[in-house]
C-alpha cells in the first residue's frame, strides 16, 4: 500500500467516523446523566430529513442545520418527557423514537415533495461544500503528483466540510465541560447518584433535561452532516444503523470523550477498509470477507462487554428514573 | 421493518382495497415504494399509461413490510381484482402459497419465475442491457478502469455486474473492472452515504465510469460521480436527468412495458414464462438530451451492432444466474 492510498483510506475514515463521533458524544452526555438513549438513530434520521428539507426550500444550508437541530431536539424533548417527567422506561421510549422517525420522515417527505420519500437534490449554498485550507490542492491529479506532506495536507486535512472540523472540536469541548466545569461535575453526579445531587439542592430533573437537550443538539448536527454535507439530500432510512454503531462505540469507549474519538475513528477505519477489499487482499495475501469487517465494531463491543479488555461500567444510575423520596 | 409502518401500511391497504371494483387490475409495489425513481416507479408508470390509454382504473398498494405480501395478494384476489401484478422477485414465495387458492384469478410476477397454471412470470435479460452499457463505459473511460456498485449482494445484482464486465471487456479487452457490493442486508438499498464512499474509493483506484445498480444507494453514487467530475450510469428507469451531462447513460429495464402489457391483456392474460430481452425492447440503454453530448456516434454504432448481434444470437452474454458464476472478473 503506497502512502497516497493510506491517506485516501484515512480521509474516508474521517468522513465515515464523523457522524458516529457526533452521535457518540450525544449519547455520552445523555448516558452520563443517567438517561440511556437508543434513539440516537431516530434523531439523526429526523435531523437529516429536516435539515435537507429546509435547505431545499430556503436554499440556505445554515437554516437547514438549525432546522435539523430543532427537529432532533423535539425528539429529545419527547424522550425527556417520557423518561424523566413521567419516569417511563428509557429503552422503550428510545425504540419508539426510532420508529417514529423512520415513519414520519418518509411520510412528511412524500407530502411535501412527492418524490418518493426523498428531498430534492441540494445545490450550491444548499449544502455544506468542502472547505479548502489555504494552499491546499483540490484536484486528484495534482495531489497524486505532490510531495508526501502536501498529500497529507491536501487530501487528509483539507477538503472536509466545516462540520467535520466542528465535530472534532466537540471532543475537547465535551471533555472540558464534563470534567472541568461545575455543570459537568453535577451532570456526572446525577448519573451516578441522583439522590446526592438532590440532597445538595440541585434539580435532578433540570440537569437531566439539559443533558438530553445537548444530546439532541449533537444528534442534529450529525444528521445534518449526513444529508447536507456527505449527501445532497435525504433518502429514506439513510442513517442506516449508524446510531447503533455509535452506541457500540460509546460502550467501547467506556463513556469517556477522548476514547469516544478513538473508538469512532477505529470503527470508521474498519468501514473505510471494507470499501477497499483489494487492499486487504494485497496486504494479507488472503481474501477477507467484507461482511466480517462490517461486523467487527459489534464483535469488538461484545469482547469489551465480556470483560476481556477491561470492564465497561456504565453510569450507576443509568436507565433508572429518579424518584424523590417522601 | 417497523410497527409504525405496519400500522400505516395496513391502514393504507384497507383504504385502497375497499375501493377496488370488480375485475379491475391491481398492482402491488415492492418495499422500495412507488416513487423510488427506479424499479417501482417504472411499474407505476406502466400502470398509469394503461389507465390513461384505456380510461380504466387500477387498484394499487405499497407494501411496508415483508409480512404483508401474502395478505395483500389475498385481499386483492378476494376483492375480485384481475389480473394482479407484482413488481419484485420477493413476491415469489407468497405467490406460490396463494396462486393455487384462486384458480380463476390471473397473476403476473416480475423478476421471478413461479410455476403455476394461472401465473405469468416476466423476467428481464438484465445481463444483455448491462453488456451494452458496459461497452459504452469502456469506450468512454479515459483511464481504462471502470467500476460497478451493487446494492444488496444477491444473484440478480451479480447478473448486472457480470453482464457489465463482459460488455466492458468486449469493447476494450485491457479494461480493468472494479466491483463492490454495498452490503448483505436490505439496508444496502438505502445507504447513499456508503454509496458515495464506495464511489470515492473506486475513483482513487482509477475508475472514471461507475455503474450503480443499487436502488436508493445509487443516488449517492451518482451524486459523488457528479461532484468528482467522473461519469456514472443509472439503472432501471432513465436517470440521465438527475445530473445532466454527468450521467453517461442509464441501463433501462422496461418494467413499465411488462406491467402495461399484463394490464392490457387483462383477464385473458397469457400465463407462463416470458423473458424480455433486447429483442422485445425489455432492456436497453437511454439516450436523451441530458447525455447527448457524452454519447458519440462511434459508441452508438458499436452498441447497435452488438445489440443486433445479441438479438441474432451471434453474441451470447453469459447469465450469472444460470450457473452462479461469471466468466470475466
Amino acid at each position: 500500500m503506497d502512502f497516497l492510498t493510506l491517506i485516501q483510506v484515512l480521509d474516508s475514515t474521517i468522513r465515515l467516523a464523523l457522524p458516529l463521533l457526533l452521535a457518540c458524544l450525544a449519547g455520552l452526555f445523555s448516558e452520563r446523566a443517567g438517561i440511556f438513549d437508543i434513539g440516537l438513530e431516530g434523531k439523526m434520521l429526523f435531523a437529516a430529513f429536516f435539515s435537507a428539507a429546509v435547505a431545499a426550500m430556503t436554499g440556505s444550508v445554515w437554516l437547514g442545520l438549525l432546522a435539523g437541530i430543532a427537529a432532533s431536539m423535539v425528539l429529545s424533548g419527547i424522550h425527556g418527557l417520557a423518561s424523566i417527567t413521567f419516569r417511563g422506561n428509557q429503552l422503550i421510549s428510545g425504540v419508539a423514537i426510532n420508529f417514529l422517525a423512520a415513519g414520519l420522515t418518509v411520510l412528511i417527505a412524500q407530502d411535501w415533495f412527492q418524490q418518493g420519500g426523498r428531498t430534492p437534490s441540494l445545490m450550491g449554498a444548499g449544502r455544506f461544500n468542502p472547505v479548502t485550507l489555504p494552499g491546499a490542492l483540490t484536484k486528484t491529479v495534482e495531489i497524486k503528483e505532490a510531495s508526501a506532506p502536501m498529500q497529507l495536507y491536501s487530501e487528509l486535512l483539507s477538503g472536509h466540510s466545516i462540520l467535520v472540523y466542528l465535530g472534532l472540536l466537540c471532543v475537547p469541548l465535551t471533555w472540558w465541560v464534563l470534567f472541568r466545569t461545575r455543570f459537568g461535575l453535577r451532570l456526572r453526579a446525577v448519573g451516578e447518584n441522583p439522590a446526592a445531587v438532590d440532597t445538595a439542592g440541585i434539580s435532578v430533573v433540570r440537569l437531566r433535561f439539559a443533558a438530553v437537550a445537548i444530546c439532541g443538539l449533537l444528534c442534529g448536527i450529525a444528521g445534518a452532516y449526513l444529508s447536507t454535507a456527505l449527501q445532497a439530500g435525504f433518502v429514506k432510512d439513510m442513517s442506516a444503523g449508524r446510531g447503533f454503531i455509535a452506541l457500540a462505540a460509546l460502550i467501547f469507549a467506556k463513556w469517556r470523550p477522548w476514547h469516544a474519538l478513538y473508538a469512532c475513528l477505529l470503527f470508521g477505519f474498519l468501514q473505510a477498509l471494507a470499501l477497499r477489499p483489494d487492499l486487504i487482499t494485497n496486504l494479507t495475501g488472503m481474501t477477507v470477507q467484507v461482511q466480517l469487517l462490517d461486523a467487527l465494531p459489534y464483535i469488538l463491543t461484545v469482547v469489551i462487554l465480556a470483560g476481556f479488555v477491561g470492564k465497561a461500567i456504565p453510569p450507576r444510575a443509568g436507565g433508572e428514573p429518579y424518584v424523590k423520596e417522601r | 421493518m417497523t410497527f409504525m409502518r405496519t400500522l400505516l401500511g395496513a391502514a393504507a391497504g384497507t383504504a385502497l382495497l375497499s375501493g377496488a371494483a370488480l375485475a379491475d387490475p391491481a398492482i402491488i409495489y415492492d418495499l422500495g415504494g412507488k416513487f423510488d425513481k427506479s424499479f417501482n416507479e417504472s411499474a407505476f408508470n406502466g400502470a398509469t399509461r394503461w389507465a390513461e390509454e384505456t380510461g380504466g382504473k387500477f387498484a394499487e398498494v405499497e407494501l411496508q413490510s415483508d409480512a404483508q405480501r401474502e395478505q395483500a395478494l389475498r385481499r386483492f384476489a378476494e376483492s375480485g381484482a384481475n389480473p394482479i401484478v407484482m413488481a419484485g422477485f420477493s413476491f415469489a414465495s407468497a405467490l406460490e402459497e396463494v396462486a393455487g387458492d384462486y384458480p380463476d384469478t390471473k397473476f403476473a410476477i416480475i423478476d421471478m419465475v413461479v410455476d403455476a397454471p394461472n401465473v405469468k412470470s416476466v423476467v428481464f435479460n438484465e445481463h444483455e442491457g448491462s453488456y451494452l452499457v458496459g461497452m459504452m463505459a469502456a469506450q468512454a473511460s479515459k483511464t481504462g478502469t471502470v467500476s460497478f456498485i451493487g446494492g444488496m449482494d444477491i444473484p440478480l445484482i451479480r447478473k448486472f455486474a457480470c453482464g457489465y464486465a463482459q460488455g466492458a471487456k468486449a469493447a476494450n479487452p485491457d479494461v480493468a473492472i472494479i466491483q463492490n457490493m454495498t452490503g448483505t442486508t436490505p439496508a444496502a438499498w438505502n445507504d447513499p452515504v456508503k454509496g458515495t464512499e464506495l464511489t470515492k474509493a473506486q475513483i482513487s483506484q482509477g475508475s472514471d465510469v461507475v455503474f450503480a445498480a443499487a436502488g436508493g444507494t445509487g443516488v449517492g453514487v451518482l451524486q459523488a460521480a457528479a461532484d468528482e467530475d467522473i461519469l456514472s450510469i443509472g439503472v432501471d428507469s432513465n436517470q440521465n436527468y438527475l445530473h445532466p451531462g454527468k450521467v453517461l447513460t442509464s441501463m433501462l429495464k422496461r418494467v413499465d412495458v411488462a406491467v402495461y402489457n399484463a394490464m392490457k391483456e387483462g383477464e385473458d392474460l397469457t400465463t407462463g414464462f416470458t423473458a424480455m430481452g433486447l429483442g422485445a425492447d425489455g432492456v436497453g440503454y437511454a439516450v436523451d438530451d441530458n447525455n447527448a453530448s457524452l454519447v458519440t456516434a462511434e459508441m452508438t454504432a458499436a452498441l447497435e451492432e452488438a445489440k443486433a448481434a445479441i438479438i441474432a444470437g451471434d453474441i451470447v452474454v453469459h447469465d450469472y444466474m444460470s450457473d452462479n458464476s461469471c466468466p470475466v472478473e
